[in-house]
């Protein structure tokens, strides 16, 4: 407990704020702003991961989600999204108000699952995981609750976030760095560089709903 | 150790060689070769083993995984060649997109075999993200707008089912860690299994549903099954043929070392009733999605769905006889389906589409193709003397003396998708010939291998694989 555990528990909570701010952007603007504002408290809690469990290692993970996640990754899908001249709104599904509680539940879920089987663990590591699954959790509501294209990648951003924020919470967990690459490379590697481009190539739109007008079985 | 190293630098190799060659006939050729070596290697891995490390294990549990992975990969490079000279022929491929369908194939299969021989739970999970990407671009190589669909499709949820998975990998840590001590033996999973009796059983249960979930998208186990038909659809058939006959195994096999590190902690919830609800669940459901289908490929796509709800249903029984079963029926329809898909592949190439009504008299027109077509589906639906039917046979009887009533419903779904096979495939192989009749130039010693291995093992199970599987199913709990 104490100062340490404070500033962890406040970033970790600043990410889930962050998260819940995604999910009533109606414009994909603002919505990648604030994309690239929970990368940037996720690299900073990481490096206070690192700082608190002496682990130089991890200010890898943490300059990797500061320059890729919260700064390179925004600034692509800024440049596509303008490129797609797709800044109009975007359409939630379902409205603002049902899924801001649906947030709010899905975070008191999150807490009421985690913290009781959680009790071993160290307090810094058990807030952090319980408020990671929050941020997952978010994340999977924004891609389901959205049918743009780049929505849904931005969801699935989120899901990142809270799984990087996650791993790095586990005390002394081998791997981090390579994992986080290894998802780097995952977002990198398919949302940049191959799929909106033919999407946009083909449909001039990404709308996914567009896309399933071509399902293969329609006669 | 050469074992080893033949079955996973092989393939990296491979895949480094084929991304630089343009000439179609040498690099269908070199990736032959590289999948026999690899298949060699894994051959001798069941002679000789090498001791587990932090890294990477070899026991008798995954070198049945990786046998089977390593042929089924072979067979489908030699019926690649042919496959993608046809549509290098009709223009569907161009010579770049063959490079990086080449390179791609081979870093599939070290993916794949990674994944398998991984004994760290975090090196298999990104073995398995690897194995998600490679085949993610090669869905979407047509790039029609059904392709870019269903790539998009199976994108969105694999990269799901793998975040999910990896927040599981980290609860299992998080549990192992107050036992095992922080750094990488709390992610390596012959430690873990050694101290599985001290992990906290409700986070052990927390972390079973996040990789349930996780790696239960990649199967395909319904309701999270809606990549699998679209990527089996649109992409080159030989990667329908690895989908079905490998990467389901793969994220199988993931799902079976987290249940037997959940066997082993005490307290933990068991983890065999979840598996038989979605096991249940995907069974049924496939059985009567198989009626509505008019795609060829998207059917025999949920006869997969079909059938791995039948083989996770057989470990969720568990026992002895039930993961026997459940092992045997792995085996068979990795085999089978890859043949299916083998033959299925050429009928669409000849025909030119993959539209059922607009295909017919498949056995009057190209017996040799259709009669392998139809020798397949009389396998897959479970119909003797075919391996199929030992090994539903056997799933069927060992748990109608534990529990009739499940019995009973796998009984239902299996005749359901019976009746649905029976029906597309009297309609395709038989009466009026549909479509184009030209002669068609396949592969057919891929085809006729597999349905040969599945006859014998309809026949006669030779003792010592017997022994074998008997041993596998005992170390599964």
């Amino acid at each position: 407990m104490g100062f340490s555990f404070d500033v962890a528990h406040m970033l970790a909570g600043l990410m889930v704020l962050a998260g819940l701010m995604m999910l009533y952007q109606d414009r994909l603007y603002p919505l990648l702003h604030v994309l690239a504002l929970q990368a940037g408290l996720l690299a900073f809690s990481v490096a206070w991961q690192a700082h608190l469990q002496a682990a130089p290692h991890l200010y890898i993970t943490a300059v990797i989600a500061l320059l890729f996640k919260a700064a390179f990754i925004p600034w692509a899908l800024r440049r596509m999204v303008f490129r797609l001249g797709i800044h109009r709104e975007i359409e939630p599904v379902v409205g603002i108000g049902p899924t801001m509680l649906a947030g709010m539940g899905l975070v008191a879920l999150s807490l009421e699952v985690m913290l009781p089987v959680t009790a071993q663990a160290d307090p810094v590591a058990r807030q952090d995981i319980a408020l990671a699954l929050s941020i997952v959790l978010i994340g999977l509501l924004l891609m389901v609750s959205r049918r743009n294209a780049v929505s849904q990648v931005v969801g699935f951003l989120a899901i990142d976030n809270g799984i990087s924020l996650a791993a790095t919470g586990a005390q002394g967990m081998p791997l981090v760095v390579e994992i986080s690459v290894a998802f780097s490379i995952l977002v990198a590697f398919i949302v940049i560089g191959v799929f909106l481009f033919r999407i946009r190539e083909r449909f001039d739109t990404v709308d996914v709903a567009a896309l399933h007008r071509f399902r293969g079985e329609q006669p | 150790m050469i074992g080893l190293a033949g079955v996973l630098l092989a393939p990296l190799v491979g895949a480094a060689v084929l991304a630089f060659l343009t000439a179609y006939r040498l690099s269908a050729r070199i990736n032959v070769a590289v999948s026999a070596v690899a298949f060699a290697s894994a051959l001798l891995l069941l002679v000789e083993r090498p001791a587990p490390g932090r890294f990477l294990l070899v026991d008798d549990l995954n070198v049945v995984f990786i046998v089977l992975g390593t042929f089924v990969g072979l067979t489908t490079s030699v019926f690649s060649a042919s496959y993608i000279g046809h549509e290098l022929a009709t223009g569907r491929l161009t010579l770049p997109y063959l490079r990086f369908y080449h390179a791609m194939f081979q870093l599939m299969a070290f993916g794949m075999n990674l994944a398998l021989a991984a004994n760290n739970i975090g090196l298999m999970w990104v073995a398995v993200e690897l194995a998600t990407l490679t085949t993610v671009v090669m869905v979407g190589i047509y790039r029609t707008h059904q392709a870019i669909e269903a790539a998009w499709k199976y994108f969105i949820l694999g990269s799901v089912g793998i975040a999910l998975a990896l927040f599981g990998t980290i609860l299992v840590y998080l549990a192992a860690r107050p036992v095992v001590g922080p750094g990488i033996d709390g992610m390596v999973w012959t430690v873990l299994i050694a101290h599985a009796h001290g992990f906290d059983a409700a986070l052990m249960n927390v972390a079973f549903v996040f990789l349930l979930l996780g790696y239960g998208t990649k199967v395909g186990l319904a309701p999270m099954h809606a990549w699998l038909p679209d990527a089996h659809a649109e992409g080159p058939t030989p990667i329908s043929a690895v989908l079905s006959g490998l990467l389901l195994n793969v994220a199988l096999y993931a799902l079976l070392r987290f249940k037997m590190l959940m066997a082993a902690t005490p307290g933990a919830i068991a983890p065999g009733p979840l598996m038989i609800v979605l096991g249940l669940v995907s069974l049924i459901f496939a059985g009567f999605m198989l009626y509505r289908r008019r795609d060829i490929k998207r059917m025999f796509a949920y006869s997969s769905i079909e059938h791995m709800g039948i083989v996770v249903f057989a470990f969720g029984m568990a026992g002895p006889l039930g993961n026997f079963a459940g092992l045997l029926q792995m085996a068979m329809h990795s085999l089978t389906k890859s043949a299916i898909f083998f033959s299925v592949g050429h009928v669409a190439q000849v025909k030119g589409t993959q539209r059922i009504a607009e295909i017919g008299g498949l056995t009057e027109t190209h017996p040799l193709l259709g009669w392998a077509l139809v020798g397949g589906v009389v396998a897959i639906a479970g119909l003797p003397p075919f391996g199929v039917f030992t090994s539903e046979f056997l799933v069927v009887s060992s748990s109608f003396a534990r529990q009739p009533v499940l019995a009973v419903l796998v009984v239902l779904g299996l005749l359901v998708s019976f009746g649905a096979l029976l029906l597309r495939i009297s309609a395709i192989a038989f009466g009026e010939p549909r479509g184009a009749v030209e002669p068609v130039r396949a592969s057919f010693v891929p085809i006729y291998a597999h349905l040969a291995l599945v006859l014998i093992a309809g026949v006669w199970l030779p003792g010592p694989l017997v022994r074998w599987f008997q041993h596998v199913a005992a170390l599964l709990g």
